[in-house]
């Protein structure tokens, strides 16, 4: 299969030339634009998902720019002189999530966005955070990851900001914008020091290299406060809510997308990078402690908003720190080898796919009451759920599965991070359980306050696009709900392996055995 | 013979410009406070690939065995250059957009998103 090989890198260029080429078909004709923008979403989608395949039937994949061959990477004496994509099981199930918001994101916008208010341009910086979230997870560089971060910075902060005919989104876009940038900054500072020690910038051959110097450990430490800056997890939280509750609905959702491609760097940083050098139990319960205080203050800010975006938006901050507490407690006990480890992995790489489809659903759901009625203010909405019936459906699952009741997929995941955490602490436990349920209670109200009771006024109901995105998401969550153990067997498992003891293997890969 | 002065002066720039961040409420200023850390960490990765007495690395035209600087570097910081220049430009344009609804540029006073 010839084809397939190049998977990878079609997955990052076709995004890239469909974003750039978008506006010029504009120009010719809209239907044209549309066309293109279908073809290439869906391009793009089948790469992905070849590339995982790939991937969960043969292992770990690299890809070998500017050379003929794939094991070119490396010249005699091991040491890699060209810059290589490798996908392994983790970076093939968070291509996975980024193709699924994504498509829901394109489909959605289809119906959402109004011609004369950027439509154009709203897709066309799409099409570039796509690009550049499969890029920082599918590369196996360091350089590179940065120069993808930073397209996805921009591209994120374009899209926040660029209906600069009101004022909010822009503030919201400039604050973000200053957060992702010293965050990246950081990230390049530490990528300038590994290149310092070892002359090199390949993820493997680093790993393979690194000795744990003092320097060593303030390049962990910039690369951890960067990419958590990044991923908006308490104490850098400040511009997520902004940037979630002032982007477009069809935007936000790719942002929650993008929060946890950052996340992902962090996974692969702490796990193939450093992982022989780092003293794991100390990272692990700081990695743990930072989601568990996440949890909290996201929830705690949670209860206070008047917002019906920002509500959601604290909602998804919460999330972020349930995936740092499963991958933290995984991290901690990753020296001593216990089960419990690998079940808290899972139960946190579960959860980023949960996150993804129901929190996305959630903001695509705001996005129409938004669209409805003009308003997100929960104090002057209510009635909705007379007009807008499916929708108000969507929300109920959303909020039943963001909150964890079982038999949703959020309560599959949360069951892995409650009972593996609490081997580690069980105040960890206690802290995790505990969000779970002021979410539920925060979220039921703002149901109720939105959906329920009398019908205030007259509601748009939602274009037959945005209803077929949201569906796309829902099927996600009742499929992950109802089967569980399929996709922990076959996509979280491996990825899970992947980080838990594949550092060899991926090394093995992309050095040559 | 000039050491590790280099990389104290890059450090020193980072944190001029992380001070500025945190001690400055004009936008305009919070963007030259990260310019300013980006100046750092790009003189940074240059002085990481300097040799003694290196040439530019340009195969051609070096002298016969001569030293040169490690390229690699050089190519970090200028795509690092274009990355600042795009986010910097960015977020001007942000700061453009704010003063013209609100006439001003103190974050203090624009307090629509706070909470």
């Amino acid at each position: 299969m010839t084809f397939g090989v190049h998977a990878p890198i079609l997955a990052i260029a076709v995004p890239l030339l469909g974003a750039f080429a978008l506006p010029v078909f504009t120009k010719l004709h809209r239907s044209l634009r549309d066309i293109w923008a279908a073809a290439v979403g869906a391009f793009t989608c089948a790469m992905v998902i070849t590339v995982a395949v790939q991937v969960f039937t043969s292992g770990v994949q690299v890809y070998t720019l500017g050379a003929a061959s794939p094991t070119a990477s490396v010249v005699q004496g091991g040491f890699p002189i060209r810059i290589v994509l490798a996908v392994d099981g983790m970076s093939a199930f968070m291509g996975l999530i980024s193709a699924l918001v994504g498509l829901a994101s394109l489909v959605y916008s289809f119906g959402f966005l109004k011609e004369e208010q950027g439509k154009t341009l709203a897709m066309t910086l799409f099409f570039l955070l796509w690009a550049g979230m499969l890029g920082m997870e599918y590369t196996g560089d360091m350089f590179n990851f940065f120069v993808f971060l930073e397209v996805t910075s921009i591209a994120a902060c374009s899209l926040v900001g660029y209906r600069t005919w009101e004022s909010a989104p822009v503030e919201a876009a400039f604050k973000t914008m200053a957060m992702y940038t010293v965050g990246g900054l950081l990230v390049l500072l530490s990528i300038g020091i590994l290149y310092g020690e070892y002359g090199a910038l390949n993820i493997a051959y680093l790993s393979s290299k690194v000795v744990g110097s003092q320097l060593d450990k303030i390049a962990l430490g910039l690369l951890l406060g960067g990419l958590l800056m990044k991923a908006g997890a308490v104490p850098a939280h400040m511009w997520a809510p902004d940037a979630y509750g002032e982007a477009p609905a069809q935007a936000a959702i790719v942002l929650v997308a993008n929060t946890q491609a950052s996340l992902y760097g962090l996974w692969r940083v702490l796990f193939t990078l450093f992982v022989g050098v780092l003293s794991a139990p100390a990272v692990g319960w700081l990695v743990a402690s930072l989601g568990a205080l996440t949890i909290l203050v996201a929830v705690l800010a949670a209860v206070t908003q008047r917002d019906l975006g920002r509500l959601i938006a604290y909602g998804a901050v919460s999330q972020i720190g349930y995936m740092l507490l499963g991958v933290g407690v995984g991290l901690a006990a990753l020296s001593s080898r216990q089960d419990w480890g690998l079940v808290a992995m899972k139960g946190g790489i579960f959860h980023m796919l949960n996150d993804a489809a129901t929190v996305g659903l959630l903001m695509l759901a705001a996005g129409v009451v938004r669209r409805a009625t003009g308003t997100k203010d929960l104090a002057s909405l209510g009635g909705l759920g007379h007009d807008l019936k499916w929708t108000s459906g969507f929300f109920l699952l959303g909020v039943l599965a963001l909150a964890g009741i079982p038999p949703l997929n959020g309560f599959a995941s949360k069951f892995l991070i409650y009972e593996s955490s609490f081997r580690l602490s069980p105040i960890l436990a206690a802290i995790a359980v505990l969000g779970s349920i002021l979410l539920l209670a925060v979220f039921a109200r703002a149901f109720q306050g939105a959906f329920l009771g009398p019908r205030l006024r007259e509601a748009r109901p939602a274009s037959p696009a945005m209803l077929a995105a949201m569906g796309i998401l829902a099927a996600v969550i009742l499929a992950m709900g109802l089967a569980p153990g399929f996709f922990v067997e076959h996509l979280v498992g491996p990825a899970a392996e992947a980080l838990w003891r594949g550092r060899d293997l991926y090394l093995a890969a992309v050095l040559g055995g | 013979m000039i050491g590790n002065l280099p990389f104290v002066v890059c450090m020193i720039l980072v944190g001029l410009g992380l001070w500025t961040l945190l001690s400055r409420r004009n936008l305009i200023k919070l963007a030259i406070g990260i310019t300013l850390i980006e100046s750092g960490v790009n003189l940074f990765l240059v002085a990481l690939g300097y040799v003694e007495r290196g040439v530019a690395p340009i195969y051609t035209y070096a002298p016969p065995r001569a030293k040169m600087v490690l390229p690699t570097p050089q190519a970090l910081t200028l795509t690092s250059i274009v990355i600042g220049l795009a986010t910097t430009a960015l977020m001007l344009a942000f700061a453009v957009v704010i003063y013209r609804h609100r006439g001003t540029l103190d974050a203090r006073k624009i307090r629509e998103l706070r909470g």
